[in-house]
């Protein structure tokens, strides 16, 4: 590896930033409360003021797993007709579709909706919890580099979504009841849509490696 | 140079993973980033032969994700089978036109705006084109953004048939048509993750 090759000096390439977007290269400001930089060519976001610090993330991960918790533990939505029940937890859902011959289904829902959300959570949890005494979490390369990848891969928000279209589709023939299972998926959604916004680069300059 | 240096310019190369600033020195070839060891390149590599492949592959699932029925409805021995479109007509139909027009919206819309919008991109990219960088810029956002809402009628389909299962009396199953609508919207994102926005900016003009 030629790595050090590469590599500025340290407090220039902290005072840089290239737009993602479209490569222009600009020199880094601390940001004001509620402002946001935005590159002059391509218009896309460089970086937002954090509002929360790194205790504030951590609460909001941990709520987020104790909701994740409840999403996954009690029903979604309960179905009634003559006198009948059905209700579905999550997995309830993933397995019937294994099992109706839509394993591909089966896999998409299980990934967006279950693995991937909870491997942000966890990653993230991971990270931050060593962060807060300044310091590089164990495996941290690889765990910021699988945050990066899995970023764009949970759908708990889209589900909130086709849980109501599927709510009323069934209206109309069956007594339908919302479960527990359903308002913490909505919680779920704010929290998860919450901590998607936070900017996770900023960590890797947070705590940088110790000198080997 | 202009007012608004880019990064190849200043000799600058900046990590697709960390973001971290990097010098453009001597052989990227498998060149890493100091601080993430992400193998380092000015443009995502095959970005357009990549992009192409998989715009094409979910445009050619997308057929049957349409002409297939996607989920059955049993009652009393009465067999329905649903399409995406006659689902969205039987939703306006029975009172619910709101939300007849967000499943449209995520399941016709957003897919064909996908597919035109990303084969404009690469087109116009390709020729490097000056033309109207700044929408185009725009356009690729809101691709990436709304591109994964097309999964709602996925998760419609998957609810429905976990819980319409009352025997005799009503049943609904999915159909092959889900697959393939699934397998489109994954194909659509990697398609929209594989494009290097950057090429919208390498245009033959002096930009700006």
């Amino acid at each position: 590896m030629n790595a050090p090759e590469h590599a500025l000096d340290a407090k220039e390439a902290h005072n840089l930033l290239i737009c993602e977007h479209c490569d222009t290269v600009y020199r880094r400001r601390m940001l004001a409360p509620g402002e946001t930089a935005r590159c002059v060519r391509c218009d896309a976001v460089l970086e937002r003021h954090q509002r929360l610090g790194v205790n504030g993330l951590l609460a909001l991960v941990l709520t987020a797993m104790v909701v994740f918790v409840q999403a996954n533990m009690w029903p979604i939505v309960t179905l009634g007709l003559n006198g009948q029940h059905v209700s579905t937890t999550l997995w309830g859902m993933i397995l019937m579709m294994w099992n109706e011959h839509s394993q591909v289904v089966a896999l998409l829902a299980a990934g967006t909706l279950f693995f991937f959300p909870l491997v942000k959570m966890l990653t993230l949890g991971w990270i931050l919890f060593f962060a807060r005494r300044g310091e590089r979490a164990p495996g941290f390369v690889g765990v910021m580099t699988a945050l990066h990848y899995v970023g764009p891969w949970t759908m708990n928000e889209v589900f909130v979504l086709g849980a109501m279209v599927a709510i009323v589709k069934a209206h109309a023939y069956f007594d339908v009841t919302p479960d527990p299972g359903i308002f913490a998926y909505g919680g779920l959604m704010l929290l998860i849509t919450v901590f998607s916004g936070v900017d996770m680069r900023r960590f890797w300059s947070l705590a940088e490696a110790p000198p080997a | 140079m202009s007012a608004l240096p880019r990064a190849h310019e200043l000799g600058l190369i900046g990590c697709h993973v960390c973001g971290l600033v990097c010098r453009e020195s001597g052989d990227l070839h498998d060149a890493a980033c100091p601080r993430c060891g992400a193998p380092l390149h000015r443009r995502k590599h095959g970005s357009y032969m990549r992009t192409w492949a998989l715009l094409i592959a979910a445009f050619i699932f997308y057929i049957p994700a349409n002409f297939l029925p996607i989920m059955r409805t049993v009652s009393l021995g009465d067999v329905d089978d649903n399409t995406i479109l006659s689902g969205i007509i039987e939703l306006w139909v029975k009172g619910s036109p709101d939300l007849a027009i967000i499943v449209f919206t995520a399941s016709i819309v957003v897919p064909m705006l996908k597919f035109l919008a990303m084969g404009l991109l690469l087109v116009t990219s390709h020729r490097r084109t000056g033309w109207g960088q700044r929408q185009r810029a725009k356009l690729y956002r809101l691709v990436e953004f709304i591109g994964y809402w097309s999964m709602l009628d996925v998760f419609v389909v998957a609810l429905l048939t976990a819980l319409v299962q009352f025997g005799v009396f009503s049943l609904v199953a999915p159909l092959p048509g889900v697959v393939f609508f699934g397998l489109t919207v994954v194909l659509t994102m990697l398609a929209s993750m594989s494009f290097d926005p950057r090429f919208i900016w390498d245009s033959r003009e002096t930009d700006d």
